[in-house]
């Protein structure tokens, strides 16, 4: 019997269907996780993604032949049935789960188990074949609660404040940027790059619980905006562009940040191990609960965390992709 | 430890010294005493005795995280460091309360000699108790190597600010040997802590980038060899002999050529200068004298192979006076006193000043450094006091320019801390024939945007990969500087070199365009001849 999903040049692909998912060369149809740009890329023909993530997807892929699909619905392509499941990564996020003559094979794309108030929360999918992301794949990344991070946050922001300084806060401006604006307290103002404006403006358009924000404009100063934070991408901090706002206070918040000496590689003191991927135990927890004996693992810690998977029983394997870790240029983490 | 937890957070989180030192004057105001004392002993590279080793404790780290060994040493791999990788993989920490910094030190000093079991039960427990920070703070203090990102120069301003202490007398306090389980914090700051073999700290000089017109008018200069030993100071007070390194380590002992000085030189003496390894009228090369570093005794073979001697540069006390303060210039007149005072044969000459009436003529002279064995030359202002630490303008190091080629990128593999997410460390390939041979490796000189890019190109064009190290395909070209280079029997080449770096990355250049072994060969026979192990110190002034 061939395999439900197998691994080619352009990406994972689906003989059954006829079809890829979040392929990295242009393919006449990919089914895509999510709106980050390593897995939604353009110039395929036609494009199917959940109705959550195709606002995105196409802000950002402009002009494009894509389908919207509801999570947990069903569809027939060719001889396979396919779903789309919540990942928790990202507001749209999902998992693929690909049925072909009764044997089931899940794409985790990107996924986080922990809840964050914002994106669909990730829910485990029985399967024969798991093909999971393992962004975090080694022992030494375990996520703090996400309360407790973003009481952390906050604390500086408001010792920041208290000094007459502005807080600028390093996240990428899609997700996790609005899950920062979502889970802190209202301590002040939230001022905004106008990357992650772009982002957040369609996902409250989409009806995304999010607070109010306020665009960095020329006009828009410390002195206008006293004891605010302000969200921008990664590359702005410590750039002209940050500079507009004097006394200031930086930080980044991404899954690296709980490594010292990768915190430190930005010579940026202030890091916030905050991150949309699973952890070491959260990608063992959500591995153990979709019930697969073979596991596939991809984007990541893939060597060691495969020979862990093998110590602990599976029949595991390793996708090699185009993209790992801070390799497109707005790889999340 | 909450208050010194503290303290390591603040200074972790800037860049700033500003910050850092408004911090740690705070920190000195406040901290309980003894913690004060220990802080000051963590900063200036004094450690508590090893109660437990790095074996023992990677061991019990991956039995408590419930990991195999393997899982532990990929995940060290990432981390870079030994106490963080095990903070991080134990499961969460959750305690709020700690032990002061002082009382963690003596309970865990009290470790020392007792069982294995004990041992562990106790740092297991420390595990499970202790606050994230203060969790990767106590396997620092096990396993050392404290790097708070403050210079010995902050350390003392901080101090000053806190104490009202003037700086440099604060700064040659606290060096030699004070027993920080043992010190007061008001004698230490007092100067009743370190006894009479105590070193001052050791003046340093910038790098010239800059032309040498640039430092104005040639006699206002005392141009000396910069000597390749190991820069050293020589103290003789009434009872008292010592020889202390840059590194403020203590090497008396395995130097015994120097004791008959003791017997000569009178009381009250301080000499800055280089030990190297004497050929009779100069150094031998570097190589000579490496083997007997790490040596704490020396069989007498290499005492009669590689010969110490003590090149003197400078005149710190005499007669038991500060001379610190005075001029370059009367410290040397003073210095060629001292010298010439002394019986012929004795181990210690001084570094001769080099006699220049124009830049151009000093020029031609540092070009032949290497003849001489020495790595270029001093420039000291004659006007100039002893700073302590390095103080740009007065001193400067004036070194040959280093040799450099042209070499293919052969396998990558990623840094370690800073950069455990990139690919930094590289191995060079040369020409031989139709063939590459990896030469050398170097893992510094680009910068943090080119690593990036680099590191980008690494995982897309992967052929092979051996455990952390990935074969990339034979494209990208460098240029590699180094300071000096060997035969070795131990390299594929036949060839080390001394401190290989990047200088560039050729965009420019394909693996056509690359130097050949010929080539290096041809540099070998200009170089000073040298016995074969490649030395690996870092650079001493
Ligand atoms: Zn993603
Ligand atoms: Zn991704």
């Amino acid at each position: 019997m061939a395999s439900v999903l197998t691994f080619t040049d352009s990406g994972i692909y689906c003989p059954a269907g006829n079809f890829h998912i979040d392929p990295w060369r242009p393919v006449p149809r990919a089914l895509i996780t999510h709106g980050h740009s390593d897995h939604a890329r353009p110039g395929h023909t036609t494009y199917l993604a959940t109705d959550a993530a195709l606002p995105v997807i196409r802000r950002r892929l402009g002009e494009i032949s894509a389908d919207g699909i509801p999570y947990g619905e069903r569809r027939r392509i060719g001889a396979a049935t396919v779903s789309f499941h919540p990942a928790g990564h990202v507001p749209g996020s999902a998992q693929i789960r690909v049925e072909v003559a009764g044997e089931v094979w899940v794409v985790s794309g990107d996924y986080k188990t922990e809840a964050d108030g914002l994106a669909e929360p990730f829910e485990p999918v029985p399967c024969h074949a798991f093909i999971s992301e393992c962004t975090f794949g080694l022992p030494v990344f375990r996520w703090q609660p996400q309360p407790m991070v973003m009481d952390d946050i906050a604390r500086w922001w408001a010792a920041n404040a208290a000094e007459g300084k502005t807080s600028i806060l390093g996240a990428y401006s899609f997700g996790k940027a609005q899950r920062l604006m979502a889970g802190l307290p209202a301590l002040g103002p939230i001022l905004t790059h106008g990357a992650v404006e772009e982002m957040t403006s369609i996902l409250r358009a989409q009806g995304y619980r999010l607070p109010d924000t306020i665009r960095v404009t020329p006009e828009v100063t410390a002195k206008t905006h006293p004891g605010a934070i302000v969200i921008a991408p990664p590359a702005a901090l410590g750039s002209a562009w940050a500079g507009r706002f004097g006394p200031s206070g930086e930080a980044f918040a991404s899954g690296w940040m709980a490594v010292r000496g990768i915190r430190r590689r930005r010579s940026l003191g202030t890091g916030f191990a905050l991150s949309d991927h699973a952890d070491w135990d959260g990608l063992n927890t959500a591995i153990r609960a979709t019930g697969a004996t073979r596991v596939f693992v991809t984007h990541g810690y893939t060597a060691p965390f495969r020979h862990w998977l093998e110590t602990q029983g599976y029949d595991a394997g390793i996708v090699e992709t185009r993209f790992t870790g801070d390799d497109a240029e707005e790889a999340e983490a | 430890m909450k208050t010194f937890a503290a303290l390591f957070a603040a200074l972790d989180s800037t860049t700033r010294t500003g910050e850092k030192t408004a911090v740690l004057t705070a920190y000195f105001r406040t901290a309980p005493e003894a913690d004060r004392v220990w802080t000051i002993a963590l900063l200036t590279g004094r450690r508590p005795k090893r109660a437990v080793n790095a074996t023992e404790l990677r061991l019990w780290a991956a039995e408590v995280a419930g990991i195999p060994d393997w899982l532990f040493e990929e995940s060290y791999a990432i981390v870079g460091d030994l106490a963080e990788t095990i903070a991080l993989v134990l499961p969460p920490a959750l305690g709020t309360d700690s032990p002061s910094l002082a009382d963690t030190i003596t309970a865990l000093m009290r470790l020392t000699g007792q069982t294995a079991d004990t041992r562990r039960a106790a740092v297991i427990d420390a595990w499970a108790t202790l606050p994230p920070v203060e969790r990767f703070l106590f396997n620092k203090l096990i396993t050392g190597g404290f790097r708070m990102g403050v210079a010995q120069g902050l350390l003392t301003r901080a101090l000053a600010a806190a104490t009202g202490v003037e700086e440099a007398t604060l700064a040659h306090r606290l060096m030699g040997s004070w027993d920080p389980a043992r010190t007061r914090f008001d004698d230490l700051i007092g100067g009743d802590a370190g006894g009479d073999a105590r070193p001052y700290p050791f003046a340093l000089a910038s790098q010239l980038d800059a032309p040498p017109e640039t430092l104005g008018a040639p006699g206002d200069w005392l141009a000396e060899w910069k000597w390749d030993g190991i820069r050293g100071q020589l103290i003789h007070r009434p009872g008292a002999f010592a020889l202390w390194s840059r590194g403020e380590e203590l090497i008396t002992d395995r130097f015994p050529e120097f004791g008959p000085l003791s017997d000569f030189l009178p009381d009250g003496t301080v000499i800055d200068g280089e030990i190297v390894a004497w050929g009779g009228t100069k150094p031998l090369p570097f190589a000579a004298l490496q083997k007997r570093i790490g040596r704490k005794t020396v069989p007498k073979t290499l005492l009669a192979s590689a010969p110490a001697h003590f090149l003197a540069y400078d005149l710190l006390e005499d007669a038991g006076t500060d001379l610190r303060a005075a001029p370059l210039s009367l410290r040397r007149a003073r210095l060629a006193k001292v010298i010439a005072a002394l019986p012929p044969g004795l181990p210690l000459s001084l570094s001769p000043a080099l006699t220049f009436d124009s830049w151009d003529t000093l020029a031609a002279t540092r070009a032949t450094a290497r003849s001489e064995e020495a790595e270029g030359l001093m420039l000291k202002r004659a006007t100039s006091v002893y700073h302590a630490g390095r103080k740009r303008g007065d001193w400067w190091k004036w070194k040959l320019d280093p040799w450099s080629i042209d070499a293919v990128m052969l396998y990558a593999q990623a840094g370690h801390g800073r950069r455990a997410n990139l690919f930094t460390d590289f191995t060079f390939g040369i020409r031989d024939g139709n063939e590459l041979v990896p030469f050398t490796k170097a893992y510094s000189g680009l910068t943090d945007a080119e690593f990036a890019e680099i590191t980008r190109w690494v995982q897309t064009h992967t052929l092979e990969r051996y455990g952390p190290v990935r074969k990339v395909p034979a494209d990208l070209v460098f240029e590699i500087a180094f300071e000096g280079i060997q035969e070795s029997p131990r390299h594929k080449s036949g060839i080390a070199l001394r401190f290989p770096r990047m200088v560039r990355w050729r965009r420019d250049k394909g693996v056509a365009d690359i130097d050949t072994i010929a080539s290096l060969r041809a540099l070998l026979r200009t170089a000073p001849e040298g016995p074969s192990a490649p030395p690996d110190l870092p650079e001493d002034i």
